[in-house]
C-alpha cells in the first residue's frame, strides 16, 4: 500500500494531509471519516466532478499544478499528500 | 470471470435507462423526411437534437454534388492519403477551408473527433503542456492521452486559473498549447474569448487551440465562428472544426496561419493510420462550405429560433443553460424525472437528447435540444408547449411558475397528423409572432458566465 508512514521524513508532509482532511471535510458527509488512508474516489461518495472541483481548490491552496498524469497515481489521502509534496519541491 | 464484466454496471445502468420506455443510445430512425422531421417507431417525430444547425442536410445542390462525385469517383478511397495518396477534392477542400478563415494551411481529417485527436496529440509533444478545460469534449480529453504532453486542466471557462498555472510554468522550456471550445457541447455556455485571448498572450512559447465545432456556421457576419464574432482572428494560432454540424455531413479540419503547419500531416496518426473522407463527402462538404459566409438569413433565422426555444422553456419555468444559444439545455436533479421527459416527449412525437453524468457538467441530468434554422416557429411553439405540458405532469415546473402557462396546455392533437409543419424548405411560412430580438451573445462572451 502506498498510505505508509508519513513521519520519517515528513517533509510537511503530514501539514498537506491536515490541508486536504480540511478542504474533504467540507465536501464529504460528516459521517464519513477522512483519513490519510482513506481512498480518495472509493471511500468518500464524490463523483469525478466533485473530485475535480476538489484538486482545483487544493492547487490554488498549495499554488501548484497537479498535472492528470498525476492525479492517475493517486489513490489514498496519503498518496495526493505525497504527490503534493513532490511538485512544490519541484517548483521551488 | 471474463472480459465483459467489467460492463456489468454499465450494463445495468442502460437497462435502468431503457425500463422506463425507449432506449436512450439504441433509437432508430424508420426514415429521415427532412432536417427537422424523421419518422420513428411509426410516428413523425421532431428533430431537436441534431446539431443540424444550418438545416443543410438536404441542401439539393450538396446532394446533387455528392451524386456526381460517387459517379466519377467511386465510393471511398480506401486507404489513407499519407499512403495512397490525396484526391483533386481533398486538395481542393482544404485550401476552399484555408480561404473561408483566410488563413495559411488547413489540414482534413476523416471526422471532427480525429481532428482534435490528430491535432492536439501532433502540435503537443513531449516536454510541452496541454492546459484544457476542464468541460473539454471528449475528443479533446482522448488527444490528451494520445499526446506525449503533460496536461494541466483548467476551470471551465476561468481565464484567471488558466493564467495562474501558466504563470507557474514561465520557467519550464517546453511549449504550452491552450485548448478551448466556442460553444460548449451540453449547456451552449460560450467561452470568455477575449479574457482566454489576452491570457494567452501574456505568455511566452504559448499557444491557442480552439474548437468551433458548434460555432461554423452558427456566429460571426460571415459565419467563421465565435473568433470572428469576437474579433480576435489574429490571436488564434489553430481551429479545429467539423463538418457534422453546420455543413451536414462528416469530416473535420485543423485550420492555421503558422507557416510550419503541413509537416503536422506526418506527426499526426489520426490523419495518417485511417482512409481519408470519401469523394463524395468531400464534394458535399466543398458545396455547403461555399454557402456557409453568405448564409446570414439562415443564422438570423437560427437565433431567433434558438431565443424563441430558449425564452419558451425559461418562461415556462426550467432551469435552462446560462445563456441564449442554439444548444438549448434543460438542467434537472432528478434522473428519473429526466428521463421521464425525454420518453414524455418522444411519446409525444419531439426528439431531444439525454445527456446523463459524468458527461454533463455538475452531475446534471439534461435534456439537450439542438436548433436548427430549418425550424419553424410552430415546431418550435409545439415543442415549447409539450415540454410545458408534460414538465407539469411530472412535477418539474408548476403552473404558477410557467408565466406563459397561458399557451393554455392544448392537449396534443391526433398523432398521427404530421407534428408541424415540415421544416425543410427554406421558403416555408413563418408564424407572425416572431420572438422579439435574435440575441447574438456579447462580444465578449461575459454572457456565458452570467
Ligand atoms: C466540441 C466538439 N468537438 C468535436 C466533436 C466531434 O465531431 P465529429 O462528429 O465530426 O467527430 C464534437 C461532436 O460530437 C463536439 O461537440
Amino acid at each position: 500500500m502506498t498510505s505508509a508512514p508519513l513521519h520519517n521524513e515528513d517533509d510537511g508532509v503530514s501539514a498537506i494531509v491536515s490541508e486536504i482532511q480540511t478542504q474533504l471535510r467540507t465536501r464529504v458527509s460528516a459521517e464519513i471519516p477522512v483519513e490519510p488512508g482513506t481512498h480518495i474516489t472509493r471511500d468518500l461518495g464524490l463523483d469525478s466532478l466533485a473530485i475535480m472541483d476538489f484538486i482545483f481548490d487544493l492547487e490554488d491552496s498549495f499554488d501548484i499544478s497537479i498535472p492528470m498524469e498525476r492525479i492517475a497515481e493517486v489513490q489514498t489521502v496519503a498518496d495526493l499528500a505525497k504527490a503534493i509534496s513532490t511538485l512544490r519541491k519541484e517548483a521551488a | 470471470m471474463g472480459i465483459f464484466d467489467k460492463f456489468a454496471d454499465l450494463l445495468e445502468q442502460t437497462k435502468t435507462l431503457s425500463s422506463f420506455g425507449q432506449s436512450p443510445a439504441g433509437l432508430k430512425f424508420e426514415k429521415i423526411l427532412s432536417p427537422t422531421e424523421a419518422m420513428l417507431n411509426g410516428k413523425r417525430t421532431i428533430l431537436l437534437g441534431t446539431n443540424n444547425y444550418l438545416g443543410m442536410t438536404f441542401d439539393e445542390e450538396s446532394v446533387q454534388c455528392a451524386i456526381e462525385a460517387l459517379k466519377s469517383e467511386g465510393t471511398g478511397t480506401t486507404g489513407s492519403r499519407v499512403a495512397n495518396g490525396s484526391y483533386n477534392g481533398h486538395k481542393a477542400l482544404e485550401e476552399d477551408i484555408a480561404d473561408f478563415y483566410g488563413m495559411h494551411t488547413a489540414i482534413l481529417f476523416s471526422t471532427g473527433y480525429q481532428a482534435n485527436l490528430g491535432a492536439i496529440s501532433a502540435l503537443a509533444g513531449r516536454g510541452d503542456y496541454l492546459l484544457i478545460d476542464a468541460d473539454s469534449h471528449a475528443s479533446i480529453y482522448d488527444a490528451c492521452r494520445l499526446s506525449d504532453a503533460q496536461v494541466i486542466p483548467f476551470r471551465h471557462n476561468d481565464a484567471d486559473n488558466l493564467n495562474r498555472k501558466l504563470k507557474r510554468l514561465e520557467n519550464e522550456p517546453g511549449s504550452k498549447l491552450i485548448i478551448i471550445e466556442s460553444i460548449y457541447s451540453m449547456l451552449g455556455d460560450m467561452v470568455p474569448l477575449q479574457d482566454f485571448v489576452d491570457v494567452k498572450n501574456k505568455h511566452d512559447n504559448t499557444y491557442l487551440l480552439i474548437d468551433e465545432a458548434h460555432s461554423l456556421g452558427v456566429l460571426g457576419d460571415k459565419g467563421r465562428g465565435l473568433c470572428e464574432h469576437v474579433g480576435v482572428e489574429d490571436d488564434i494560432d489553430f481551429i479545429t472544426g467539423t463538418f457534422s454540424k453546420s455543413i451536414g455531413t462528416v469530416g473535420g479540419f485543423l485550420v492555421s496561419n503558422h507557416k510550419e503547419m503541413d509537416i503536422v500531416r506526418l506527426a499526426s496518426r489520426p490523419y495518417m493510420f485511417t482512409a481519408s473522407p470519401p469523394p463524395s463527402v468531400v464534394a458535399s462538404a466543398r458545396q455547403t462550405l461555399s454557402t456557409v459566409a453568405a448564409a446570414t438569413d439562415k443564422r438570423k433565422q437560427l437565433w431567433e429560433n434558438a431565443t424563441q426555444l430558449y425564452t419558451g422553456l425559461k418562461n415556462a419555468g426550467y432551469e435552462l443553460g446560462p445563456t441564449i444559444s442554439p444548444i438549448v439545455a434543460i438542467r434537472l436533479q432528478d434522473p428519473e424525472k429526466a428521463i421521464a421527459l425525454w420518453n414524455g416527449l418522444l411519446e409525444a412525437g419531439i426528439y431531444t437528447n439525454l445527456a446523463l453524468p459524468p458527461a454533463t457538467p455538475f452531475g446534471w441530468y439534461l435534456l439537450r435540444s439542438s436548433i436548427s434554422a430549418a425550424h419553424t416557429s410552430e415546431q418550435i411553439a409545439l415543442a415549447v408547449e409539450l415540454c410545458t405540458k408534460i414538465g407539469v405532469e411530472l412535477g418539474l415546473i408548476t403552473l404558477s411558475n410557467s408565466k406563459k402557462a397561458n399557451i393554455e396546455l392544448v392537449s396534443v392533437k391526433d398523432e398521427t397528423k404530421p407534428a408541424a409543419l415540415n421544416g425543410s424548405s427554406e421558403k416555408r411560412p413563418r408564424a407572425k409572432a416572431e420572438p422579439k430580438s435574435a440575441a447574438l451573445p456579447k462580444a465578449d462572451g461575459s454572457a456565458a458566465r452570467a
